[in-house]
């Protein structure tokens, strides 16, 4: 075991799985020379050189669509995303092609990409470096979507990602590049599918993914104060959403908040909450709770952009909610 | 090239109009649905292109990808024109088994790579293609065709740059039939001449008349050859004219009359008829003899075949969505 940051996690895998398979190429603006903006690439520019460690131009849905291509060939493309806002120009190549190919050819031709991008709200970097989109992708058929949500699954998703033979999206964030975790030395995989209860409880069900997985985690820390048993399940995966787990959950607590970092109309919670009132509806004995971003553009100013995103507080308010406290 | 080949080429050439010409029959008898685009016109450029090119070898193949207008690009690169029109139709026996449809023929089997709808698209996607076959040192080249009208996507300035700095060993195939659907190419493009257009990204490129076969093959090989050895991206500009409209819902109220009459004074079917009677190759007889064999071959196998097809399986409309047999090591789901 060693401690290790999620950047580097996400730089291990990179390093084994190029050396493990020679069609595996990583791709993006700045991973290779420069070593990646979030260091997740550094070093392997020296290591494999410029055919495999390919610094692109500044050409998000054509650079795609190449890695796409590449992959069509049976190539194994990691292609870095610098920000999840840059991937809404390549939602062409994305959405259109990949996501596509292989129904459109009846099943002849797989687009084995990965994508991986960072899709959340850091600090100040206003609406055009903050966006979160994930329910863009986990609603296109054809795409898998996963958002690990520290070292252990950076690390062993993105191993399986590049195994798997569909596109995948990974959604990482940057307030988690550093976020520490002791991880196994030996080489393991972390699978693509099914949630995960990281903390037991016997009261309500909090339900994050990404980043909000930790709000939840602090929140059931505090309702702990309260004397409130807090279960937390880490959905993984938006795509397929594993929707077992929680109903599993949710049976035994009767009570549901979701934590979104993202605003609500059509995304994550509703889809999540949807899930239940199908799956267990009579299980419940209180109206599920989204807690989510407010429905504005993310702003630039401190205060603002703090009232903008939902925090730990925001979660456990919502659980006190969701048990009818307030 | 021999005489055989000549006369193997005119009866491709007559296949494919007498192809197109069919399946606007089976359209009106809405038996094929959706979009079709039909190549009546443009005959010259595939055919000569990919005549210079590896195809008919299976996984040998060079990739060939295109647009929406990709039935006979699929056929000249080695796909069954059965399993092309059993796929307008709809059928399970199609090439793309009846998910695709008229825009999105694919037969990997022999590396055609597919027709796309979105314009522009595929100039990626070939770029693509050529890396992995350079990467894998597969001695491929991937060769992409597109109309005019894709050159003013932000996709070919993306590709031609990147084509252009990585070395990337593919034929861009602009077939110039100068309208973007319905609008004339001096009215959607500043400049019109479109292999001009890459002197921007350093890439080496020519244009060609592309309704002489003759002049299409001398030309595209010297392209393939160069593009092959020096593993270096090439575009090849076609003049060329599609006698249709650009889809079945088009009453070209675009064009003259006139200007249509012109065109098809120079009908590739035409041009390469006349040549190999002048050469004394083949007789007008033989020519309607061959007609006549296309058409019974269309309509008694191709037709035929496509007619008789099952329909696919209701029970398997979520196949193909995803890998249908993942491997549970990558997929799952997770243990607790």
């Amino acid at each position: 075991m060693a401690e290790t940051a999620y950047w580097e996690a996400i730089r291990r895998a990179h390093d084994e799985e190029m050396a493990n398979d020679e069609l595996v190429i990583a791709m993006g603006e700045d991973i290779g020379v420069a070593g990646g903006t979030y260091k997740a690439t550094l070093g392997l520019y020296d290591k494999y050189g410029e055919e495999r460690v390919i610094d692109t131009p500044i050409s998000e849905n054509s650079y795609t669509g190449i890695g796409i291509g590449a992959s069509m060939t049976g190539m194994r493309p990691i292609i870095e995303i610098m920000s999840i806002n840059f991937a809404l120009l390549a939602l062409d190549t994305l959405i259109n092609a990949a996501a596509k190919i292989r129904y459109m050819s009846g099943g002849q031709i797989a687009c084995p990409i990965v994508m991986r991008t960072p899709g959340g709200t850091a600090h100040q970097l206003a609406a055009q470096h903050s966006a979160r989109l994930a329910r863009m992708f986990m609603s296109t058929s054809g795409l898998r979507v996963v958002t690990p949500r520290g070292p252990l699954d950076a690390y062993g998703m993105l191993k399986s990602a590049v195994r798997c033979n569909d596109p995948v999206i990974i959604i990482e964030h940057e307030q988690m590049y550093n976020l520490k975790e002791d991880i196994p030395d030996e080489e393991f995989f972390r699978p693509l599918e099914g949630a995960e209860v990281v903390r037991e409880g016997s009261d309500i069900t909090l339900i994050g993914y990404n980043f909000s997985v930790h709000l939840c985690l602090q929140a059931a820390k505090r309702l702990e104060g309260d004397g409130i048993s807090a279960e937390v399940i880490d959905l993984r995966a938006l795509k397929p959403i594993d929707r077992e787990t929680i109903r599993r959950s949710v049976e035994k607590t009767h009570h549901a908040v979701v934590a979104e970092e993202d605003e609500a109309p059509v995304g994550v919670g509703a889809e999540i909450i949807t899930g239940i009132i199908e799956d267990c509806f009579f299980a419940l004995d209180s109206q599920p709770v989204r807690v989510h971003a407010a429905d504005v553009p993310v702003p630039y100013n401190a205060t603002l952009e703090k009232a903008a995103i939902p925090d730990a507080n925001d979660v456990y308010q919502g659980a006190l909610k969701a048990l009818g406290k307030i | 090239m021999n005489d055989a080949d000549k006369k193997r080429l005119l009866r491709e050439m007559i296949l494919y109009r007498r192809f197109e010409d069919r399946s606007f029959e089976a359209y009106m008898e809405r038996k094929i649905g959706g979009f079709l685009h039909l190549y009546s016109g443009q005959e010259a450029v595939a055919t000569g292109v990919l005549e210079m090119a590896v195809v008919g070898q299976g996984r040998k193949n060079d990739y060939v990808i295109t647009g929406y207008r990709d039935h006979i690009h699929a056929i000249k690169t080695g796909t069954d024109p059965k399993a092309v029109m059993a796929e307008l139709y709809g059928k399970e026996t199609g090439c793309s088994k009846g998910r695709g449809g008229s825009m999105h023929i694919f037969d990997a089997s022999q590396n055609f790579m597919g027709g796309y709808a979105l314009v522009g698209q595929p100039f990626p996607l070939a770029a693509g293609l050529a890396m992995g076959a350079k990467h894998q040192k597969t001695n491929q080249i991937a060769i992409c065709f597109l109309g005019d009208g894709a050159n003013n996507q932000g996709t070919f300035h993306e590709t031609m740059n990147m084509a252009s700095i990585w070395n990337l060993p593919v034929l861009f195939v602009c077939e110039n039939n100068q309208y973007a659907i319905g609008t004339r190419i001096d009215r959607s493009t500043a400049v019109t001449d479109q292999y001009r257009r890459v002197e921007a990204y350093n890439m080496k490129s020519s244009q060609h008349d592309g309704m002489d076969i003759d002049i299409v093959m001398a030309a595209a090989k010297d392209a393939i050859d160069y593009v092959r050895k020096e593993s270096k991206p090439y575009f090849i500009e076609f003049m060329t004219y599609r006698f249709r409209g650009h889809s079945m819902s088009d009453a070209k109220g675009y064009r003259t009359r006139e200007e249509e009459a012109e065109w098809e004074k120079r009908d590739p079917i035409k041009i390469y008829s006349r040549r190999l009677v002048e050469e004394g190759i083949i007789t007008p007889e033989d020519i309607k003899a061959m007609e006549k064999e296309v058409d019974d071959y269309i309509e008694n196998e191709v037709i035929k075949f496509a007619e008789e097809s099952p329909e696919p399986k209701v029970e398997e409309l979520t196949r193909y969505v995803l890998d249908d047999n993942p491997d549970p090591r990558w997929i799952g789901p997770l243990q607790q």
